[in-house]
């Protein structure tokens, strides 16, 4: 017979137990869990996005107004002044269709390199899987990577180019740019936890990243029997595959995006294993 | 039988200490590689470390409010921490069947730019609701808080006042199968701690079990039916909250000196020539001192006074024209009731010759007695700690019509 004499039951049965033991050496990627704390990752998304813009004059028009002024640079510099080439495709599309990848992930490197710091007292005070804050910085960008897609299109309309076939493309390179700006944040997020240098590294490392890429010249300048080599920037399959996917000009960016792939995946694997890594000390040593 | 929901075995955490900077420089790597380019980098200075918590096993049954009583440092929170998975431990394990909800901090999660509804959605998913829960129980936060003039106004236009009693409202309607408190039930103020203890018998009476850690033992009595005091990482004492907490109370009320002024003539006390503890005030309540005298006291004095654990004075009793034998001796002091509230309490006893501390007398012996007295009897008071005064008197009351 049971000695339980609470007039109302329990809220629920006895679930099923969870132990607590010493972090062991081995990791596994916490899909369950992160699916169990989906509404909670979807509520960091929510808090970014909210107080992203709060207290500024024109809000979320930012979002549209940085890769913009950066295209007027852009073409008016490197594009007029250095007649660096744009393979044919006039200076403002070719600038806005790589802005478009390179500020999503320049700004989640950002948001994800501080995200672990900036939430020190939650993470010393309430339990989740830690890695709903890398993931949720890298997912609230895609908000402002929506917002300034709209004025890609007003240019595609302007400028009177019309969505092709390769456009089919475009969501699986979309995916690629998360899959490396969430890689690359993981590793950034998890170092500046104990490193906090990595937040004065980081402009440089994002400066340099954006020369190594293919933002403000076609990689075709690059000779053709190294182009492979230079997917090893998986950034440079992405802005590729924007360009090609959002105006059906050029050609596809094949062995440079299969070596991007491979190496993004890479980034993504080894980041979420020395984020786990991490996790478990992260508490103690923020 | 009942079922255990938390069994922690052997349950250690390690922090290092000695290292004055919490996270490493980049900068210290890389000078240690170019001093020692060959050796594996080493943390440069002796690294200490530090058991915050060791060797600690315990059960907690289903339906129960269990405390964590024990000093600053003492490792109730590490506890607490290692139960809710914020870190993890270095040796040992624990069990837990249900779903684990902790509170060790009040606002967690609230950020200043969003109004008040964001934020108890923002806090109450931070603390593991899901929405569905949130959108059910929004109303009853909002009246728990009595913020909704304020819920659109961002948070940091709230006052402090408001803040705390919102972060409160978000808690206290988290419902987990095991709720995991930190001492944050002492803020705030009494109309709203009253609101917060209720809502914590609530849950508890719901048969959820609540594991609470509290600096004010008056709650502790209230709540929690067994009690765990953490000392030194360790578990010391476990049992019976009355018990426990008295015991716990008379460690910290040890003096420095027991003995204050003038020559040694008392040697122990006790009530009712048993121990130092008493478990019913409402009746003849006997004090026995024993006094080792090296010469006969005339025309002398004794004094019994009873301090709490704040140093206030309860009760003084004082008695002129003793004349005592030399040698073992022993005074009897009978009181017909002393209805003082539970908790620990200083006894100081004096004893004067040829007079008492007014009339010029000669002081033998100002004694603070050792051990300190424990009340430990029910709570009969005012369920509202700091409205139940110091005296505990049980009370009837009745309704008549005219």
């Amino acid at each position: 017979m049971s000695a339980v004499t609470h007039t109302i039951p329990p809220a629920a049965p006895l679930s099923p137990v969870m132990r607590i033991v010493p972090p062991s050496r081995w990791w596994v990627i916490p899909f369950a869990e992160l699916w169990d704390f989906r509404e909670l990752i979807y509520f960091f998304v929510w808090r970014d996005i909210k107080i992203r813009y709060k207290q500024t004059a024109v809000g979320s028009a930012w979002a549209i107004l940085q890769p913009f002024l950066m295209m007027l640079v852009f073409s008016l510099f490197f594009g007029k002044l250095a007649n660096i080439g744009s393979d044919g495709l006039s200076y403002p599309i070719f600038y806005y269709s790589a802005l478009l990848p390179w500020m999503y992930f320049a700004a989640a490197l950002q948001n994800s390199t501080n995200t672990i710091v900036e939430n020190q007292r939650l993470i010393t005070k309430v339990y989740f899987p830690r890695l709903a804050l890398p993931l949720s910085s890298v997912l609230s960008g895609l908000v402002d990577f929506a917002v300034s897609f709209l004025m890609f299109v007003v240019l595609m309309i302007y400028y009177g180019i019309r969505p092709t076939v390769a456009m089919l493309w475009f969501p699986a390179f979309l995916s690629l740019a998360i899959l490396v700006a969430l890689g690359v944040g993981l590793w950034l997020s998890a170092l500046n936890a104990i490193y906090r240098d990595v937040r004065y590294v980081l402009p440089f490392l994002v400066q340099f990243w954006l020369f190594a890429s293919p933002v403000v010249y076609p990689s075709s300048r690059v000779p053709a029997e190294w182009r492979w080599l230079y997917g090893l920037n998986p950034m440079a399959g992405v802005i590729e595959g924007f360009r090609w996917s959002l105006t059906g000009r050029g050609n596809p960016p094949g062995h440079l995006l299969i070596v991007s792939s491979v190496v993004a995946a890479f980034i993504l694997l080894s980041g979420i294993a020395y984020f786990q890594k991490m996790e478990t000390t992260m508490a103690d040593v923020v | 039988m009942t079922e255990s929901v938390i069994h922690v075995e052997g349950l250690g955490k390690r922090y290092r200490v000695g290292e004055r900077e919490r996270y490493l420089a980049l900068r210290d790597i890389v000078s240690h590689a170019l001093r020692a380019p060959f050796r594996r980098p080493r943390t440069p200075r002796q690294v200490d470390y530090l058991w915050a918590l060791r060797d600690v096993s315990l059960d907690v049954n289903q339906g129960e409010v269990v405390g964590l009583i024990g000093r600053n440092g003492a490792g109730k929170t590490t506890l607490l921490k290692l139960l809710s998975r914020i870190t993890r431990p270095t040796t040992g394990f624990a069990e837990i069947h249900g779903r684990v909800g902790s509170l060790l901090e009040v606002g967690t999660g609230f950020h200043p730019e969003l109004t008040g509804r964001e934020n108890i959605y923002l806090s109450g998913a931070i603390l593991g609701m899901q929405k569905r829960e949130i959108d059910r129980k929004n109303d009853a936060i909002v009246a728990f808080a009595e913020v909704e003039r304020f819920l659109d106004t961002p948070l940091k236009h709230y006052s402090t006042g408001m803040q705390m009693r919102l972060a409160f409202a978000v808690a206290a309607h988290l419902e987990p199968e095991i709720l995991l408190v930190d001492e944050v039930l002492a803020v705030g103020d009494i109309e709203f701690q009253k609101k917060c203890l209720g809502k914590m018998q609530d849950i508890s009476r719901s048969g959820r079990t609540i594991v609470f850690v509290s600096h004010q033992m008056g709650q502790m009595r209230r709540l929690c039916e067994r009690v765990f005091w953490v000392d030194d990482g360790q578990i010391r004492q476990e049992g019976a909250a009355g018990k426990v907490i008295a015991a716990y109370e008379s460690s910290n009320l040890q003096p420095n000196a027991d003995h204050v002024h003038g020559d040694r003539c008392f040697v122990r006390w006790s009530i009712c020539g048993h121990d130092n503890i008493l478990r019913d005030g409402l009746q003849n309540v006997v004090f026995h001192c024993h006094l080792q005298l090296r010469e006969p006291v005339s025309q002398g004095h004794f004094g019994l006074k009873i301090f709490n654990d704040s140093g206030a004075l309860m009760v003084g009793w004082g008695i002129d024209n003793l004349d005592i034998a030399s040698g073992d001796q022993e005074i009897l002091l009978r009181v017909p009731l002393l209805p003082l509230r539970p908790g620990a309490y200083s006894l100081v006893c004096t004893l004067f010759n040829r007079g008492n501390n007014l009339t010029g007398g000669h002081l033998i012996e100002e004694w603070n007695a050792q051990p300190p007295l424990i009340v430990d009897t029910l709570p009969v008071s005012h369920p509202q700690d700091r409205w139940a005064g110091i005296l505990n008197l049980p009370a009837d009351l009745h309704v008549r019509q005219g």
